[in-house]
């Protein structure tokens, strides 16, 4: 069954076309990769699925519910989960509190006035939050400013305040852009466990063909805006339409 | 205790030793002396310390956590005290249901108010709230004169129904009270050349300060504090982590404008008067000031910085050209007039330079207040002993 | 129709007020990026300085008067400015006349004094910190300047006369072929109107046809581009202020026969411009000059005692009013760009 459904969408800035008649579908529990060259408008879609843009034509469904003309705070209610390409994070709190404010946001939804409530007192949040830090192993970085840290570390924390919030669709735009190899591998393995364990959808946007074929079940190609191929990982390899957009249709 | 971790409950224990012994220490030079113009152990200002300590801990639940800069806070503070005049007018000179009346006026302008402002950040809220505050102001003494008594404001009068009381003598003064005890009401104790003077009004007012600071500090712990702290960090970051920044904005603005309603209304209980200019736009910023000055988003700075600012308009707007005179007086002439004329126009009426200085020097400075100045000189004291700050789930710092 | 004529000349002296303050505002807003409180003071200052060079004019040293004696036969005591020592009794009368068109000579390289330094010791140091740190920074130098003037000419109201040729008031109708028809215009309002219009018409001609004003134009559109062209936008940045200083500051000699200068009508102009500059669009210089007399209108409009039976209080609180629906309903307001601190 597939968990995120994608069809026909245009977005067109002034003169534009960033995406041409899109037909994607995400089938539930597995992990799809979007691939393309420069430009081919993976952001792009990305930000149509989590309420940052709105396309022009088309419509976006998930788990039966239209994305469409709906917040984004209510798409992340609905279970929709999104790293970025340079890390959204509260840079001037501590990485404890970080992912704490995830776990609250998933249990109490988009607003609750517990405003006397202490949260030295909400052992089974902290106990989460800390789980999720053991997990991206950054429990060591609990009290830091989130600042203050580096690049790989900041998206390791975006992805524990993702993580923490149990999503039913993870979206990943180049979750290992600007790692060091050891951290892409630890990554990799990161991501492949919790998979496993929850069976978490994940749709993941990548440069580094590592990564997307260590992972991947399935893959889309975009290029210029549309979907030009959707197969298994095996298949893209070989796919000479692959290798035209990439070599060819950059230009 | 009392739901507070250690550290928490040691700042509640000494906001409330500082409060309860303010007559002693806000007097320690003994009557006569020449240094007890320096005193501010009087009932007026006492009275006045706190309750603009209680107005700048609630502008600093929405300014210091959230980092949205309201600029028509006095606003708020103006319709708690005409709402409370109006309570000890037709009701009772009881103090009570005036206050009650402050709280929830200023709590529904409020939200009026932010519900609208708010749906603009950065400087157009500023401006929104400024327009807001502007416009009451200008209507409370033009339009609104029958509800506001215009330019003369509100006092009560022997004459007013007061349902709940009996009727006053003629030719008496009506005094609030809370039942019985009379806000103005003092107890002098004399000790050696010292004179003490202990105040109902600054009492109750002092109550409802601690009462104030406890919740600020509770809302500051809470999940709900945190979440206006990450309003202030990233509210895209919190949007697309499923929350709504507005509800939770709006709280904010609409609870501290409830702490400025409870602020106006304890001002009408000691003074039992009210008027327009408690609204002009000059004291939201006067709010401003005092939350900047102590330290923006820590607990206890904006009353500090409450303090400090009602402590120096009040006591150096007093020292004169011939108190100054005497203090150089050990001179010889040409040097003491040299030094008058240096010392002159950052006193007295010229006290208001002074203040707009520091508080330069503090925004160029000292983003983070008095409060950052008092952690930098403490951090230079233990700066052997490890550099770990160990700001665990406090961290002031983050007041940017 | 007459009426509405009449509504429309009174709005106009107070409109060339907000409109040259909010002119200033959004050019140091545009070119620096800074939201600058201080403003108003300029403005203050400037009319300040029409009261220190008619003070400065007057200055008398005091002479025995042989040709008139008091009841005791002595001759009598006169003051006699110094001016009439150096010009001679009528040219010096004429001087001390005209002493406020002349302060605009020595306001200017005053004001751009002040705003060069201004900009160079304070405000440079707050190009990158949040906007919320700039307010409260000037807000604080508004204040300090406003009781330094405070300090030295007092807390009341300085009275500064127009030249003795544009006191009164005379028949605008009758230009228009109405006479009679009671629209009557004090002729100093109708040359604070004509200096406004002039001056906002070299501002943007110095914008339109230097390469200088194209490049500070090119740098309001698009910051980062210019910074990289490599053109020192450093030097630009302190001249602009200069600019704006001396634009508040002319507002505000001229502005002195209209409204006796005191030293809180800074503040008092300041909020009412930041609101003018918020309608017409934050970073839109004609949407700054446009909003500042389309308001200036509207109140004079509200203030008559038609509307005013009908509205009570409308007068005070329109430009509020205005403010609101307009933030509320188009946030880049009248002509702003899409995009300039909207939100």
């Amino acid at each position: 069954m597939s968990i995120l459904e994608v069809r026909g969408v245009n977005k067109s800035f002034g003169g534009l076309q960033a995406l041409n008649d899109v037909n994607l579908s995400v089938e539930e529990g597995t992990v799809h990769a979007i691939i393309g060259p420069n430009g081919a408008g993976k952001s792009t879609l990305l930000n149509c699925f989590i309420g940052k843009l709105v396309p022009d034509t088309g419509t976006v469904n998930f788990n039966g519910h239209s994305l469409l003309g709906i917040k984004p705070h209510e798409i992340n209610q609905l279970g929709v989960s999104r790293v970025f390409q340079t890390p959204e994070i509260f840079a001037d709190l501590t990485v404890f509190e970080n992912v704490i404010i995830a776990c609250f946001a998933k249990r109490d939804g988009s607003f609750a006035l517990n405003a006397m409530a202490s949260i030295a007192s909400q052992n089974d949040m902290k106990e989460k939050a800390e789980q999720m830090l053991i997990d991206v192993n950054m429990i060591d970085k609990r009290d830091e400013i989130a600042s203050s840290m580096s690049r790989g570390d900041k998206r390791r924390l975006e992805m524990a305040m993702c993580l923490a919030q149990d999503p039913k669709l993870l979206l990943l735009d180049e979750p290992t852009a600007g790692m060091a190899r050891a951290d892409t591998n630890n990554t990799i393995d990161l991501l492949r466990e919790i998979q496993q364990a929850s069976g978490i959808t994940m749709a993941i946007i990548e440069h580094d063909m590592h990564v997307v074929f260590s992972l991947a079940e399935k893959i889309s190609v975009l290029a210029q805006g549309t979907v030009i191929v959707e197969d298994a990982p095996e298949n893209i390899k070989g796919n000479p339409k692959v290798q035209e957009a990439y070599l060819g249709g950059a230009h | 205790m009392l739901g507070l971790n250690k550290k928490d409950f040691g700042l509640l224990t000494i906001v409330i030793i500082l409060t309860v012994f303010a007559p002693f220490l806000l007097n320690p030079f003994p009557e006569g002396s020449a240094l007890a113009q320096f005193n501010a152990g009087y009932p007026d200002l006492m009275q006045r310390l706190v309750i603009f300590g209680i107005f700048a801990i609630g502008f600093n639940i929405l300014f210091g956590l959230t980092g949205y800069l309201s600029f028509g806070h006095a606003a708020f503070l103006g319709a708690g005290s005409y709402a409370g005049i109006w309570m000890i007018k037709l009701l009772t000179l009881n103090i009570v249901p005036a206050i009650v009346a402050s709280i929830i006026v200023a709590g529904l302008f409020s939200l009026l108010v932010g519900w609208i402002s708010l749906r603009r950040s950065g400087i157009y809220f500023s401006i929104l709230t400024l327009a807001f505050a502007q416009m009451s102001y200008s209507l409370a003494y033009s339009v609104l004169t029958p509800i506001t008594g215009g330019e003369t404001g509100l006092q009560p009068k022997v004459s007013d129904p007061r349902i709940f009381d009996a009727a006053l003598a003629e030719g008496t003064t009506p005094r609030a009270n809370l039942f019985g005890m009379f806000m103005n009401d003092s107890y002098e104790l004399s000790v050696a050349g010292w004179v003490f003077t202990f105040n109902v009004g600054y009492y109750i007012a002092a109550i409802f300060m601690v009462i104030a600071f406890y919740i600020s500090i509770r809302i500051f712990r809470s999940p709900f504090g945190l979440m206006l702290r990450a309003v202030k960090s990233n509210q895209q970051r919190l949007n697309y982590t499923g929350v709504q920044s507005k509800p939770y904005t709006l709280a904010a603005f609409v609870i501290s404008g409830m702490y400025a309603g409870l602020a106006g209304g304890l001002l009408v209980a000691m003074d039992t008067q009210a008027g327009a200019e408690r609204m002009f736009w000059t004291a939201s910023g006067e709010v401003v000031l005092m939350t900047i000055l102590g330290g923006a988003g820590t607990l206890i700075g904006p009353v500090l910085g409450a303090g400090f600012i009602k402590y120096f308009e009040n006591i150096v707007s007093k020292i004169n050209e011939s108190i100054l005179q005497a203090w150089f007086s050990f001179m010889p002439e040409a040097i003491q007039d040299l030094f008058v004329a240096i010392f002159y126009p950052f006193i007295g009426k010229g006290g208001h330079l002074t203040l707009g200085i520091i508080f330069m020097l503090v925004v160029i400075f000292l983003p983070g207040g008095l409060m950052e100045g008092g952690q930098r000189i403490a951090n230079l004291f233990k700066k052997k002993t490890k550099s770990d700050t160990g700001s665990g789930n406090a961290s002031p710092a983050a007041a940017e | 129709m007459d009426a509405i004529i009449l509504q429309i000349l009174n709005g106009l002296d107070k409109g060339s007020a907000y409109a040259l303050i909010a002119l200033g505002l959004t050019l140091i807003f545009g070119t620096l990026g800074v939201v600058n409180f201080a403003h108003g003071a300029l403005f203050m200052i400037g009319a300040f300085c029409a009261v220190t060079i008619s003070r400065l004019l007057t200055l008398s040293h005091t002479v025995l008067d042989e040709t008139k004696t008091d009841f005791l036969g002595n001759p009598l005591k006169v003051d006699v400015p110094y001016i009439y020592d150096i010009f001679g009794e009528s040219a010096g009368n004429a001087i001390i006349d005209w002493s406020v068109p002349i302060s605009i000579l020595f306001a200017i390289p005053i004001m751009i004094l002040i705003g060069v330094i201004m900009e160079r010791g304070l405000i440079r140091h707050f190009y990158k910190r949040p906007h919320a740190d700039q307010i409260l920074v000037t807000f604080g130098l508004a204040i300090v300047l406003q009781e330094i003037i405070k300090y030295f000419y007092g807390a009341n109201p300085i009275p500064t006369p127009a030249p003795e040729a544009f006191k009164g008031s005379f028949d605008f109708g009758a230009m228009l072929g109405m006479e009679g028809a009671g629209i009557i215009y004090p002729y100093w309002r109708l040359v604070y109107f004509a200096f406004s219009a002039v001056i906002i018409g070299a501002v943007f001609a110095f914008l339109q046809f230097t390469t200088f004003g194209m490049v500070v134009r090119a740098g309001m559109s698009d910051r980062e581009t210019v910074g990289l062209l490599g053109i020192n936008i450093d030097k630009r940045f302190t001249i602009m202020f200069g600019l704006a200083a001396a634009v508040a500051g002319l507002a505000g000699v001229m502005y002195t026969p209209i409204n006796s200068p005191n030293y809180h009508m800074g503040m008092d102009f300041l909020v009412l411009s930041f609101v003018v500059v918020v309608v017409g669009g934050m970073g839109s210089l004609s949407g700054a000059v446009l909003a500042g007399f389309l308001l200036g209108i509207l109140e004079s409009f509200a203030s008559m005692t038609v509307v005013l039976e009908a509205l009570p209080g409308i007068n005070q609180i329109i430009i509020y009013l205005v403010a609101i629906i307009v933030l509320l309903t188009r946030p880049r307001g009248l002509m702003g760009k899409a995009g300039v601190m909207e939100e």
